[in-house]
This record gives structure tokens, sequence and C-alpha cells, in this order.
């Protein structure tokens, strides 16, 4: 039941993108087409699990014992930085086929915020490692749902009569406003 | 001399960031829930991006260019984590306000993307001039968008009352749907004042520079 509540409040009450505004970027530069969104979503999902589970150990066992809290930074980006290349090195000689659909995305995801975001966070909320992984995972879930429609709804959008000066990215942040008032109201719920 | 002023300039009206090339959206939406909070990221910025370049730019040479990017990110971390620091020793307010905006600081594309474009292929006082353009664009942006949200969400500005005693503040610019429409709008005018200059020069119509991702200029390496 933990994890349920845990799931449902991280993918949407506090969507990752949409209320704690982690991971615009690729949020708007990649929600042309809504197979580049699964990609990216996707390739998001997977980092962020490894991700956190690297961190965690690392902070728990190696940066708090030594009183080296404050290195956090710079640690865990040089972890993420390694792990996405060592898991792109992987995918390319292991398993091709998820490597074509997902390895263009991989080394975007290095300087998405909503990686090293989730690795700070549960840091933060002192979660423990069942926890940081299944929250992790949620906010994973919550991005890609979040890629997903936007991309749908910005596929439609070519094709409709937007002023000339809303055209692309402003009338994109003003859709992501709409949808983050529609995730909104799952505010009310809990 | 006039080119100095050129790359200066630049970082103020013609890439003025975050609203002509999109970099940093996250820190921009975030943080600029008031005008204080969006100067005190914007300082933050300034420091980090006028130390990288300064530091990168008088490396550059040094640098193998297969592990620059890994480089760039040290250098940019190791500064952030100085931030942080001074942050809580001198500022602990506006730490706590930013929260977890602070370290993520260090993946800011606006950073990366500056030393990328600009600070690994040019030379020291070029560097800094850019960097100091584009932290001082990029503060006066939050600091703009801060304000505009501060006001109309809760009638104040850095914390002083300017709208009158009745007024209802208007909560949904301050939350989240708010920065992402009051973000849009500003993108739209950005445009149409383009277009209005250019229409006064006749100029022809120049290429929008709004691409999201696509204009980080660290993408091109990244895509190696």
């Amino acid at each position: 039941m933990e994890y349920f509540l845990l799931f449902i409040s991280a993918i949407f009450i506090n969507n990752i993108v949409l209320v704690q505004y982690l991971g615009a970027c690729p949020f708007m530069g990649t929600s042309k087409s809504i197979e580049v969104g699964l990609g990216m979503g996707g390739a998001v999902i997977f980092v962020m699990l490894m991700a956190t589970a690297l961190t965690w150990p690392i902070q728990q066992y190696v940066l708090n014992p030594i009183g080296l809290e404050y290195l956090q930074t710079i640690v865990f980006i040089l972890v993420i930085a390694s792990l996405v290349q060592f898991v792109e090195m992987f995918l390319k000689k292991a398993v091709p086929p998820l490597y074509q659909s997902l390895g263009l995305f991989l080394p975007l995801i290095t300087t998405n915020c909503a990686v090293l975001g989730v690795a700070i966070m549960v840091q933060r909320n002192d979660y423990s490692f069942m926890t940081s992984m299944a929250f992790a995972l949620a906010s994973g879930i919550g991005f890609l749902i979040a890629l997903v429609i936007i991309s749908s709804i910005r596929e439609r959008l070519d094709v409709a009569p937007v002023p000339r000066s809303m055209k692309g990215t402003p009338i994109a942040l003003i859709l992501a406003g709409l949808m983050s008032l529609a995730f909104f109201a799952f505010q009310g719920m809990a | 001399m006039n080119r100095i002023f050129k790359e200066f300039a630049k970082g103020l009206w013609t890439e003025l960031p975050p609203f002509r090339v999109l970099l940093g959206l996250c820190p921009t939406l975030a943080v600029t829930t008031s005008a204080s909070n969006g100067l005190g990221m914007g300082c933050a910025v300034i420091f980090v991006l006028v130390m990288s370049n300064l530091i990168i730019s008088t490396i550059r040479k040094i640098i193998p260019p297969k592990v620059r990017i890994a480089c760039f990110i040290v250098i940019t971390a190791s500064l952030v984590v100085t931030v942080e620091l001074l942050m809580q020793a001198y500022a602990y307010p506006l730490y706590q306000q930013l929260g977890i905006f602070v370290p993520l600081i260090v993946v800011n594309c606006l950073i990366l993307g500056r030393a990328e474009a600009f600070a690994s292929k040019n030379p020291i006082h070029l560097s800094i001039v850019d960097a100091l353009g584009m932290g001082i664009g990029f503060t006066l942006s939050l600091t703009f968008l801060g304000g505009v949200r501060e006001l109309f969400g809760s009638g104040t500005l850095f914390g002083q009352q300017i709208m009158w005693s009745a007024y209802e503040p208007f909560t949904f610019m301050i939350k989240a749907p708010g920065a992402f429409v009051c973000l849009g709008l500003i993108l739209a005018g950005m445009n149409v004042i383009t277009a209005i200059i250019n229409r006064r020069h006749e100029n022809p119509v120049p290429k929008q520079q709004n691409g999201g991702c696509d204009s980080c200029a660290s993408c091109g390496a990244c895509k190696q």
C-alpha cells in the first residue's frame, strides 16, 4: 500500500516535469513526435533506475560515514556521466536492437536534470533503498507519460492554425501549462 | 574593443537566455516564484558561468578533445559545490528557497553550452565577456519572469506590496502551470517585438532560435 501511494504520488500528484519542473529541456526538445518521445522516456526510466541504484549506496556507505556529504553533487554527476557512457557501450555490444531505439537519447540524458534531481531528492527525503528505487521508477514513468501526452498533442498542433508569433516553442509551453493545470487537479484528490 | 562589446551585447538581446535560446529551462521555471529568488539564482549562475568560462578557456589547449565534455562537467560541478557551500554560509534562507535547484546548476545546459560553444574556442578575455553577458542576460530574464509572476501571483515585488490592498492574488501564476504559460507568453512577445524591429529595418526574417534542446550547443557534442 505504501508503495502504491508512492507510485500514484510520484506519477500524478508530484509529476516530475509538470509539477516539479525537472527535465523541462528534454520535455520541450524531444516532444515533436511520439516515437522520439517514447524513446527518450524509455531511456530516462532506465538511466534513472540505474543512477539511483548506484548513487544511493555511494551516499550511504561512502560519503556519509567519512563526512564528505558536500561532495554529493560532484560525485553524483560523475557517476551518472560515466554510467550513461557505460550503458551506451554495453547496449551497443550486447543488445543492438535496444541500442537502436534508445542509443540516440542516451548521451542527452547526462544533462537531464530529472536524473540527477531524483538521485538528490531521494537523499534529501531520507528514503530507504527500496523506496528510492520505487520512487525512481515512478518518476521515470511520470516523465514518460507527460512526454507521450505532449508529443501526441504537438503532432496535432503541427497542422493547427496557430498565430505566427506563437508557433513552435511558445505554444508548446502554454500547452505544457494547461497540462500542468490538469495534473494539478490530482492534488485535490490526495 | 568592438569585438568585446559585441560578445557582451549578444547575451543581452540576440541570444538572450533563456528567452531566445531555450537553455536552462528547469531553473527558469522553478525558481521564478518571486523576483528575489530569480535574482539569487541568476547571481549563482553568473558566478559559475564566469568562473567555468575562465577556467575552460585558460586550459582549452590542454583538454583532450575526446574527453572534453567530462572535463567541463567536472569543472562546473566543483564550482557548483563552491556556490552551494558559500550560499549555506552567507545566504541560507535563499539556499533553502532554491532547494534542489542549487546542485542542479551543474546540469544547466547554459553553462555546458557556453563552455562547448565559446570558451573552448576563444581566448580568455572574450570568454569572460561572453559569460558576463550571458549571465547578466539570464539574471535579468529570471528576475523579470519572477517579477511578473510575483506581481500577479502574490501582489508584491521583491517582497513589497505593490497591488492595492483588496487585490485577490492570482495564485495560478506562482504555481507550476503559471510558470509554463507565463514563459510561453513572454516568448511569443519576444517574437512579436523581433518581427516589428525586422520590419522596420526591412531585414529578412531571421530563423527562429527557440528550438528547445536542439539549440543547446552541447547536443552536437553529445551526439558524437
